[in-house]
This record gives structure tokens, C-alpha cells and sequence, in this order.
């Protein structure tokens, strides 16, 4: 069956009704998100290449391609917001401010790593920086991630939980039961889709009979609206307008953010279901990082041996976090059977 | 000239109150009119005339209590003979309203003697011993449903970040009515109603627990838990773990868990051995009233994830219940409920008082059975159960649910393990019968454990 490709091809307008201008870009803000990008970037490659070392183990999701949306949302995010996601969420960790050191350990699997080591790639958490995980389970975080707003919306406190999925969660039936109760009880949570086209190795147009993400609210009457996610400018300001409609008490908001993800689903994916030409005409056209250099030189905020400087402070940090993870130890035999149960308090 | 009877208005009501009458002597009523409405303590509902004809005689008067099901309680002239009544019920799902625990229809339907006798009412009086029960406390007669009922009510004034979510929790006052009045008391911010939506909700309830809220999720009945199990122990059982402590997750999932009566293979199911089986998670399945009320509260109270079985025959069974003091049951400790030293019978939830029942018929027959209620199957109270083989050398275990890695099976695992030595003949497992539970009464009564098997099982292993 035909139909007519929605691929993240060009960098074209969002076309969600009401898309709100670009704001911000000031230097300051622009040399952030230029690092913080590059950070998960590093970061990411660095841990595909500890991952072919064997000192990651398991199924490893990486975030490139994609890191202008976790950037782009913390950017709209106040203190004590929540963030919850699925299993590709080693940039949320570094987005929302935690040591890549503690985030690489966990990927080894070492007593320094966020869980000490029991959570692994796809399980990590930190309730300091209100980082609710790290979820294997495709589409549960939509349902906890609600919960989440749940709890926001009963303490009255005016936090927004930003409840990341995929374009393949977005078809589990419970992201629907999720949403019907978020806009029944006007929960506040933005619901951030990460459509970079694929579930593993299914393209959007061979999973959803709508393959526009932002109208999967409609017969919720939650308003969404389609995203450049390739523009971290764009993400913040989308993730701000929604954001604000949330915390003012109207309920939820749906983004659906255009991505890509330029490396395979996990580090085992055969590559057969999409081109090499596919690939590297996005890395070429649409990259979230390149976009943002290019705009730093245009605006005359950064030279050539600024960036560099910011190449070179963000790869010392990735190789001591590697460092780290390499060289911090294992759990202790005796970590097995701790946090199996919360003790109960006398 | 035709009799109307009193209906039963779910599979196991036997009476109920004839609250009003729509019609007097002398009044024609045709098909469908409503003559009269009768309650129980689970529903209202009106009693439709199923032939035309003039009414003769009102048989029980306005307000008449304990109507027993098909007593007759009015008669109409007509022309046709066969008249009966259609009471107009809404189901939902397989319908939810059940009535008192004893399973009349089943049990005559067979003939069986044991059935028959209601299991619970039936069962000897059971002494509380606990020892933390305070000298000279006063104990009230209380059921099952009302017990659960002051436990979340006593809970939710403790603690204002306990609420409860479920569906009909709220208006409808609990499919069970086990949250009657709560809303009234609480209001809609911690009595919610959620639509019928089981996967969803669990999943909300977990994530509002993740934020250290203390959520009571109510499942109509576990059945329908099966949606939300991918919450119940992929997020809520093992997060504490994966995140290396820092996630909690306190939050109580309950509802009526077991066979039911004549509901079928779908609606009657024993999930102890299910969710006994994840480590992270606490199970509770409480036989009696000052269990039910004293261990529930104290799930409530408990930082982990706790699965809360009721059993629905028992919801409107009267127990002991003590009065005026904040009564919790420590989680993780099983209960002598008889003492004995010829056998031991160990059970949980509905089969205590079966057991309960069974020991007084094999004291009959000269043998003497000591009854364990193990109240929680995890963390589970191995030591008692092993002490008490110690003892009697022969052990039974009991359970509703089926017996292929059962709770059962960890029983006998465990003592053979523990107390290899003492045992004086091989456990024995009385269980539901390796089949999805069957519908005709006949097969229904043969799937389930019964007083008879227990005796059975117990003679057995004790070579007689």
C-alpha cells in the first residue's frame, strides 16, 4: 500500500496549527545549546565505541541525531519539572544537568553509575534532578509520566512532567488510555513525541494509519502541533507555549518533533530497511548541531577557535567520564540483594 | 393466577429487602411495569412484571428484611400461568454485584453437603491471638467489606497523601461497595473515579506513587488486573531496584481476587502464586475481617509495592473485629489459626475457613489438624509453617488457584527443604483442578478445592 511519505526529508515549516515564532538565540543561550549538544554527541559516540569494546553490555539505544529535543525542552523547563522517557535517554540524563561520569558508569554496569549499576542503559534514574527514567517498556512511561502529573495536579505545586515517546510507543494502546485521563482530569504533562521515523526498523508509514503524531490527541481534544526537532530553537519555543498551557491548569499538550536518528535502533540493527543516501543526506542537510554553529558564525557569536575550544572542553569531559566507567569497580556481591524492598521505618 | 418471586439480583444473592412496592392489590400491571424495588447492601433495583394480569395480593410487606430469593412475593391473576420476574440489571463487564459469600445456588445445585454450608459462617469461631492485641480491648462484629472500609477511611485521615482510584469507586460507591461513603467523606480529589481502563490507571497510580503519593488502586476484580500487569511489576515491583534505591513506589493495588461463583474461567482466577512469584512486590490475601482491616492499613503504611487479595465470597462475612484502637497487622507473619499435632493445613484468604471446617470433620475422625493462615505469601512466613511440621510431620497445603508452580508449591519446596526430616508421609497439594474454571455448577464444584478434598488429602498423608 502506497502511501504518501511524511519523511523528516527538508527542513520544512511545522505545519501544526499556531506555531509560535522562534525566540531567544542570544549568544550566551546559543553557545549552551551548541555544547550541551555536542556533549551528548561525544558522549553518545563514545559509548558506541565502549559498547564494541564489550564494556557495555546489552541493548544500547543511542540519542544522535535527535539531541536538539531533549535540549531544546530542558531549555523550557523550570526547576522541579519532571522528565520521563523510554529507553533512548542517555541526552535526557545529560540535558537535564547530571554527570556524564555517574551516566557512563551505569552504562558499564559499576557501583559509581546512577543505580549503582543494576539499572543499565536502559533503566536509570535521578530523583536530584527529577529524571524519572529510563523505561524499557515501550509507551509504560506515558502512563507513568501522566501519574507523574497526577501527583503535580494533588500537591497543587505547579510542576509540568514532560512525558517522552516514540513515534513506535505512540501505537500502545495505553499512551490513549493515558491521554483521555490527562485531559479528563486537565493533567499537567506535555507529551513529547519523538517521531524520528522509525520504530526499530519499521518506517511511520508502514506502523500508523495516521502518520501525523500531533493530531493523536483530537478525539481528546488535547491540542498538538507537528515540530521542527532538528531546530533546538523551534523545540524551546514549542516546548515553552505547550509548557505554559499545561502549568496554567488547561492540561495536556502534545509536540511532535520531526527527528532523525542517524544510528540504529540498538547496536545490533541490521540497517536494511532504510538507505545509506537516506542517512547521510540528512547528516548533511538537517543536523541539529550543525544548524546551531552555523548560526553562532552567522551572528558573528562564535569563531572558528571558540568552537574548538568548546570541541575540545566537551571531549576532555566524555573521555573522563569514559575514563571513569572504565575504571570504577563492579558492584559488590553483597549489592544483589539491597533495594530489592524499601525498608519499612520502625 | 401466578406467583412472583422474589429475583436474586447477582450470582450469589440469597435475600434481600422488599423496600417498596409500585403497585396495590387490585392494579393492572402489564409486561415491564416496575411493581416494586428491592436492595441489598450492594444495589437497588426494580422488580419488572414479566405477565400482564391484575394483582391479587402483596405476600411481603413494604420494608420486609431478608426475603430470601424466590420466596413469593405477590400474586397476579392472569391468563397465563408461568409468570416470573426480569430484573433490570446494567451489566458491566461480567457484571459486578455480587452478594453475600455463601454459595447457595452452587451448593444445591449439587447437593453437596460441605458446599452448602456457608464456609465462612459456618467455619469455628477464630480466637484473635495476636500478640500486640491489647488486654481487654473490645471487639465488634464487623464484615469483611466494612473492615477493608475503615482501613482506607482510618488511612486516608491519617494521611493526606493517600487517596483512592479505581473505577466506580467514587459515585457508585465501589463495584463491592467496599468504598461506600468515602467519597462523601474524602471528596473527589481522593476518591476518583477513573474510566474502565486498567492499564492506564495502574500506570497512573504507579507514576503518582514514583512521586511519593500513596495511591490505592482498586481493580474490580484482579481479572481485570491482567491489563495493568506490566505496571504492577515491570514499573512499580522493580524500580526501586533498577534505580539503585532512589525510586520508591508505595502504593497499594487491591480487589477481589479468586473464584467468585458461577462467573467462569475469565472472571475466577487466584493470582497469590502470579504476583508471589516478583521479588519487589508484598502480597496479602487476609481470611477474616480484623486481618483484612489490619493488614490493609498496613500496606497502606508500607513504602513498597503491596497486592492487596480480597476474596469476594468473604465480603460480607462478619468477624471480630477490635474497636477503638489503631489495629495494624504486621505484613509477613502467618497465624495458627487452630492448633493441632496430627497434620498441618496450610491455607490463605476464602480456604482458611474451608480448612478451617475440615479440621473440625478430621477431629471427628480422630485427627488432630493445626490450621495455618498465612495471611501474606510474601514475604512469606516459612518459619511457622516449618515449626509447625516440626510437630504434626505432615503437611497439606490448600489453594484456590491452580497447583503448577503454585503458592503451594513453594510450601512444600520450602518445608522439604527446611524440615526434610520431619516429614513423615510426601506434602500433598490441594488446588483448583488444572483447568480453566468451568461454568455448569456441577463442574464448577468439582474444579474447586472443597472441605472433602482437604479431608481427603489430609487422611492421605496421614496413611488413613
Amino acid at each position: 500500500m502506497a502511501r504518501e511519505q511524511t519523511g523528516a526529508a527538508g527542513r520544512r515549516k511545522a505545519n501544526g496549527a499556531d506555531t509560535p515564532k522562534q525566540t531567544g538565540g542570544g549568544k550566551d543561550e546559543l553557545l549552551k545549546y551548541y555544547r550541551d549538544m555536542l556533549l551528548i554527541r561525544r558522549f553518545e559516540e563514545r559509548a558506541g565505541q565502549l559498547y564494541g569494546m564489550g564494556l557495555i553490555g546489552g541493548f544500547c539505544h543511542l540519542y544522535i541525531g535527535q539531541e536538539a529535543i531533549a535540549v531544546g525542552v530542558q531549555a523550557a523547563q523550570k526547576p522541579g519539572d519532571q522528565v520521563i522517557t523510554g529507553y533512548r535517554e542517555h541526552g535526557h540524563m545529560l540535558a537535564c544537568g547530571m554527570d556524564p561520569k555517574e551516566v557512563m558508569a551505569e552504562l558499564t554496569g559499576r557501583v559509581t553509575g546512577s543505580s549503582h549499576g543494576k539499572g543499565g542503559s536502559m533503566h536509570m534514574f535521578s530523583t536530584k534532578a527529577a529524571f524519572y527514567g529510563g523505561h524499557g517498556i515501550v509507551g509504560a512511561q506515558v502512563s507513568l509520566g501522566t501519574g507523574l502529573a497526577l501527583a503535580n495536579r494533588y500537591r497543587d505545586d505547579k510542576k509540568v512532567s514532560f512525558t517522552y515517546f516514540g513515534d513506535g510507543a505512540a501505537n500502545q494502546g495505553q499512551v490513549y488510555e493515558s491521554f483521555n485521563m490527562a485531559q479528563l482530569w486537565d493533567l499537567p504533562v506535555v507529551y513529547v513525541i519523538e517521531n524520528n521515523q522509525y520504530a526499530m526498523g519499521t518506517s511511520i508509514d508502514r506502523s500508523s494509519a495516521e502518520t501525523h503524531l500531533y493530531k493523536r490527541g483530537a478525539s481528546f481534544r488535547i491540542p498538538g502541533e507537528e515540530v521542527d526537532g532538528m531546530d533546538v530553537l523551534a523545540v524551546k519555543a514549542a516546548a515553552e507555549k505547550a509548557a505554559a498551557h499545561a502549568r496554567s491548569g488547561k492540561g495536556p499538550y502534545i509536540l511532535e518533533m520531526k527527528t532523525y536518528r542517524y544510528r540504529g535502533h540498538s547496536m545490533s540493527d541490521p540497517a536494511k530497511y532504510r538507505t545509506r543516501d537516506e542517512v547521510d543526506e540528512i547528516r548533511k542537510t538537517r543536523d541539529p548541531i550543525d544548524h546551531i554553529e552555523e548560526l553562532l558564525e552567522k551572528k558573528g557569536f562564535a569563531d572558528e577557535a571558540t568552537l574548538k575550544a568548546i570541541d575540545a572542553e566537551v571531549k576532555r569531559v566524555v573521555a573522563d567520564a569514559a575514563e571513569f566507567a572504565r575504571t570504577s569497580p563492579e558492584p559488590d556481591p553483597s549489592e544483589l540483594y539491597t533495594d530489592v524492598y524499601t525498608q519499612v521505618q520502625a | 393466577m401466578t406467583d412472583v418471586l422474589m429475583p436474586a439480583l447477582s450470582p450469589t444473592m440469597e435475600e434481600g429487602t422488599l423496600a417498596k412496592w409500585h403497585v396495590k392489590v387490585g392494579d393492572k400491571v402489564r409486561s415491564g411495569d416496575v411493581i416494586a424495588e428491592i436492595e441489598t447492601d450492594k444495589a437497588t433495583m426494580e422488580v419488572e412484571a414479566v405477565d400482564e394480569g391484575t394483582v391479587e395480593a402483596l405476600l411481603v410487606a413494604e420494608g420486609a428484611e431478608e426475603v430470601k430469593v424466590n420466596t413469593p412475593i405477590a400474586r397476579l391473576s392472569g391468563e397465563d400461568g408461568a409468570a416470573s420476574t426480569a430484573p433490570t440489571v446494567e451489566p458491566r463487564k461480567a457484571e459486578a454485584p455480587m452478594e453475600d459469600p455463601q454459595p447457595a445456588s452452587r451448593a444445591e445445585a449439587k447437593g453437596d453437603p460441605v458446599r452448602a454450608a456457608a464456609p465462612a459462617a459456618a467455619a469455628p469461631a477464630t480466637a484473635l491471638k495476636d500478640p500486640d492485641l491489647p488486654e481487654g480491648v473490645k471487639l465488634v462484629k464487623v464484615t469483611v467489606r466494612d473492615a477493608l472500609r475503615d482501613a482506607m477511611a482510618e488511612e486516608m485521615r491519617r494521611d493526606p497523601d493517600v487517596f483512592l482510584m479505581g473505577e466506580e469507586v467514587a459515585q457508585y460507591q465501589g463495584a463491592y461497595k467496599v468504598s461506600r461513603d468515602l467519597l462523601q467523606e474524602f471528596g473527589d480529589k481522593r476518591v476518583i473515579d477513573t474510566p474502565i481502563t486498567e492499564y492506564g490507571f495502574a500506570g497512573l497510580g504507579t507514576g503518582a506513587a514514583m512521586a511519593g503519593l500513596k495511591p490505592i488502586v482498586e481493580f474490580m476484580t484482579f481479572n481485570f488486573a491482567m491489563q495493568a500487569i506490566d505496571h504492577i511489576i515491570n514499573s512499580a515491583a522493580k524500580t526501586l531496584y533498577m534505580s539503585g534505591g532512589q525510586i520508591k513506589c508505595s502504593i497499594v493495588y487491591r480487589g477481589p481476587n479468586g473464584a467468585a461463583a458461577r462467573v467462569g474461567a475469565q472472571h475466577s482466577q487466584d493470582y497469590a502464586g502470579w504476583y508471589g512469584h516478583v521479588p519487589g512486590l508484598k502480597v496479602i490475601a487476609p481470611y477474616d475481617a480484623a486481618d483484612a482491616k489490619g493488614l490493609l492499613k498496613a500496606a497502606i503504611r508500607d513504602p513498597n509495592p503491596v497486592v492487596f487479595l480480597e476474596n469476594e465470597m468473604l465480603y460480607g462475612t462478619e468477624f471480630d473485629v477490635p474497636e477503638g484502637i489503631d489495629w495494624v497487622v504486621p505484613i509477613g507473619k502467618a497465624k495458627v489459626r487452630r492448633e493441632g499435632t496430627g497434620v498441618t493445613l496450610v491455607s490463605y484468604s476464602r480456604m482458611v475457613g474451608f480448612c478451617l471446617q475440615a479440621a473440625e470433620k478430621l477431629a471427628e475422625e480422630g485427627i488432630d489438624a493445626e490450621v495455618i493462615d498465612l495471611r501474606t505469601i510474601r514475604p512469606m512466613d516459612i518459619d511457622t509453617v516449618v515449626a509447625s511440621v516440626k510437630k504434626t510431620n505432615r503437611l497439606v497445603t490448600v489453594e484456590e488457584g491452580w497447583g503448577p508452580m503454585g503458592v503451594g508449591a513453594e510450601v512444600c519446596a520450602k518445608v522439604t527443604e527446611l524440615a526434610f526430616d520431619y516429614l513423615d508421609a510426601p506434602p500433598a497439594r490441594v488446588h483448583q483442578e488444572d483447568v480453566p474454571l468451568p461454568y455448569a455448577a456441577n463442574l464448577e464444584v468439582l474444579s474447586l478445592p472443597s472441605v472433602d478434598k482437604i479431608v481427603k488429602a489430609a487422611k492421605a498423608v496421614s496413611y488413613r
